[in-house]
């Protein structure tokens, strides 16, 4: 079974400022209380769109943007795949943070929505330049690891599993996983409690 | 130089390394729910693909459930469905459901460890991120998103990157009012929010060797909340004794085999560790949240940060209406909620009930207590323990997750400030978007519903 090669990212930006913005303020958990991840997109950041009338969320000027700038550890706290859902089905393909935490960032590769990381001094400056003119251009190359904001060219970082994931398209992993059954047949018969005590 | 649990556990489940330098990790044990399965369910479904293990996965209800009427259909169309999806998908897949009219039923990651399920030496993966309380008798419990939880049907593995350890020790003696949820606060408290990402955390040293299998439930419950997916204890004879008899543990000399195996999976003397911390038991107080994060505690005699010590306080005093600088006991509540997979098992109901005995919820305190189990419930009442409760004033509700993230009806108002045993403070986590939560020990929460206000629970004893 294979997915899609992901490796160019094209698109405008758009920026939500904060540390440790968790899975419960990205969606949350009332929208949970469904069957399908349909229409979560339109309840991204709901809450918090409401608390702040200025959220970049509603802000017409970031409409259709495909790159997410965040700061220090975006997504933390439940492990619901609704977040990264959310996100991707409101149109974003690719998260540009100082740092993320560990499930959502997983829970996101495995949706083909990279996440990738850059020191707080670059990812300011790539907020502030998408915050004053929201129509610049960013392409992220996961391959080069570079972001580039209409010519000026950043590097960011891409872990390898990460990259190579992507560019091979198994950021499904179900296939690479169902590849050799048997020798998970294997490990299931030297596992002591699998194999009875 | 000795291995650790974590490294013995993922060798031995390592099916093989992938092509993305991820291992395809043997998943032992697959826990799952109504509200992170049913597109797994639909995804397996569109690809053809059947379920690897049907033996290996085990489903309860507990997110959506009312704690009050729980008559079907629910109220709540939307509940009716993820339940009703949910026993679908048990049955097309061959996978033991234990639903509202089982004995077996509760919150999963309470159920687990109750019925034996859990055990020394597995990994377990679970579409949530709290997974990671199993890890408590000494498994490597992963919380997982949904296309995960479809891998794990699918395939009983899962692509997983390697994790550092990092050993906590805590040592010396705990203060009598000071309880398992202070001491995991606290670690939250000195490591950060985010100081766990990539780590699975080794707790030990005498106080959480001294603890029970419940309080080091507690413990490793929270891990996540310190960034860490996976939190353990080092398997001891607490454990084994806790194993024994449970009705998915092996029995008669399969047990003692088990215990040995059990025995030589536990961290080698000498282990190598990536970080240690040590922490003296003697100086954690009780705490209580004052933020937004659960790393934002303070003890509760100390006093709130100011606005200006870094840059998420002024916004989470903001948020909560606190003032920086005021002390945190006095803070006034409107609701008291004993609950949730950090906290609802029995001997966290008894510590709760023996602040409570014979007192009174003050007047314009909402009070509940929610068992994390239909058997924590059943347990709770045969000791009195629900009179006590009702006596003082509080709700005896069915098992459930409740208004720890208020999928079901049970959920703050407005701006309500809530005393809650649960795991989250986070901005509207308790199901209003204005809610706030102030996270401490069920005695705090006990506590705190008596006296209308964050009180030291020490001065109650």
């Amino acid at each position: 079974m294979s997915t899609r090669e992901i490796d160019r990212i094209e698109g405008t930006g758009i920026p939500v400022r904060g540390d440790n913005i968790d899975t419960d303020r990205i969606i949350p958990a009332r929208f949970l209380k469904a069957i399908t991840f349909d229409g979560l997109g339109d309840h991204v950041f709901e809450d918090d769109r409401a608390a702040m009338p200025g959220h970049p969320f509603s802000n017409p000027a970031y409409a259709g943007a495909r790159i997410l700038l965040v700061n220090e550890n975006f997504g933390s706290g439940s492990s619901r795949e609704h977040a990264p859902q959310a996100l991707k089905r409101w149109g974003i393909d690719a998260c540009v943070g100082e740092s993320f935490a560990e499930i959502f960032r997983g829970n996101s590769l495995a949706i083909g929505l990279a996440c990738v990381t850059a020191p707080r001094d670059v990812v300011g400056g790539l907020m502030t330049r998408v915050e004053t003119a929201p129509a610049t251009s960013l392409t992220l190359s996961v391959s080069d690891r570079v972001l580039d904001a209409a010519g000026e060219r950043v590097a960011v970082t891409v872990e390898d599993q990460v990259r190579d994931a992507l560019l091979a398209g198994t950021w499904d992993a179900t296939g690479l996983l169902l590849d050799d059954f048997d020798v998970v047949r294997g490990v299931a018969s030297r596992v002591p409690y699998v194999r009875g005590f | 130089m000795g291995r650790t649990l974590l490294k013995k556990v993922w060798d031995l489940h390592t099916v093989r390394p992938l092509s993305t330098g991820q291992t395809q990790l043997f998943i032992g044990l697959h826990l799952i729910h109504e509200v992170t399965t049913p597109q797994a369910f639909d995804m397996l479904r569109s690809r053809g693909i059947g379920v690897a293990f049907p033996e290996r996965t085990f489903a309860t209800t507990d997110h959506i459930i009312p704690t009050l009427d729980q008559a079907r259909p629910f109220a709540d169309p939307l509940a009716e469905a993820m339940l009703s999806a949910l026993e679908g998908n048990c049955r097309e897949f061959g996978i033991p459901l234990w639903n509202l009219d089982s004995e077996r039923q509760g919150i999963v990651h309470v159920i687990g460890p109750e019925l034996g399920l859990t055990q020394p030496g597995m990994t377990i993966a679970c579409g949530d991120s709290h997974t990671s309380t199993h890890g408590a008798l000494g498994a490597v419990a992963f919380g997982i998103g949904t296309s995960q939880v479809r891998d794990v049907l699918a395939s009983q593995s899962l692509a997983m990157s390697p994790l550092k350890v990092r050993r906590i020790s805590v040592d010396g003696e705990l203060a009598a009012g000071v309880f398992a949820k202070d001491v995991v606060l606290e670690i939250i408290h000195r490591l950060g929010v985010k100081g766990g990402v990539g780590h699975a955390y080794e707790y030990g040293g005498s106080v959480v060797d001294g603890m029970s299998i419940d309080e080091r439930l507690t413990v490793c419950n929270m891990s996540i909340e310190g960034g860490a997916r996976v939190g353990y204890v080092n398997p001891d004879e607490t454990t084994f004794d806790y194993l024994r008899g449970r009705p998915f543990a092996p029995e008669g000399e399969a047990f003692d085999r088990a215990v040995s195996w059990w025995r030589s999976m536990a961290s080698d003397p000498g282990a190598d560790y990536d970080d240690v911390v040590a922490i003296d038991g003697a100086e954690i107080e009780p705490r209580v949240t004052w933020g937004i994060n659960p790393g934002q505690s303070v003890g509760v005699s100390q006093r709130i940060p100011a606005a200006g010590s870094n840059g998420g306080v002024a916004e989470a005093l903001e948020f909560m209406g606190l003032a920086g600088g005021d002390p945190i006991r006095g803070t006034k509540i409107d609701v008291a909620f004993v609950g949730s997979c950090t906290n609802s098992r029995l001997s966290d109901l008894r510590e709760a009930a023996r602040i409570a005995k014979g007192q009174r919820v003050a007047r314009h305190v909402k009070a509940l207590v929610v068992p994390g189990s239909v058997a924590v419930r059943a347990a709770a009442e045969a000791e009195g323990l629900d009179q006590v409760f009702r006596e003082a004033g509080f709700e005896w509700r069915g098992a459930g997750c409740s208004m720890c993230l208020a999928m079901n009806p049970d959920r703050l108002e407005g701006r309500q400030v809530c005393a809650s045993s649960s795991n989250r403070n986070f901005k509207g986590r308790q199901g209003s978007p204005t809610g706030r939560t102030l996270l401490m020990s069920p005695a705090m929460v006990a506590a705190a519903a008596l006296a209308g206000e964050v009180t030291d629970v020490r001065t109650v004893l």
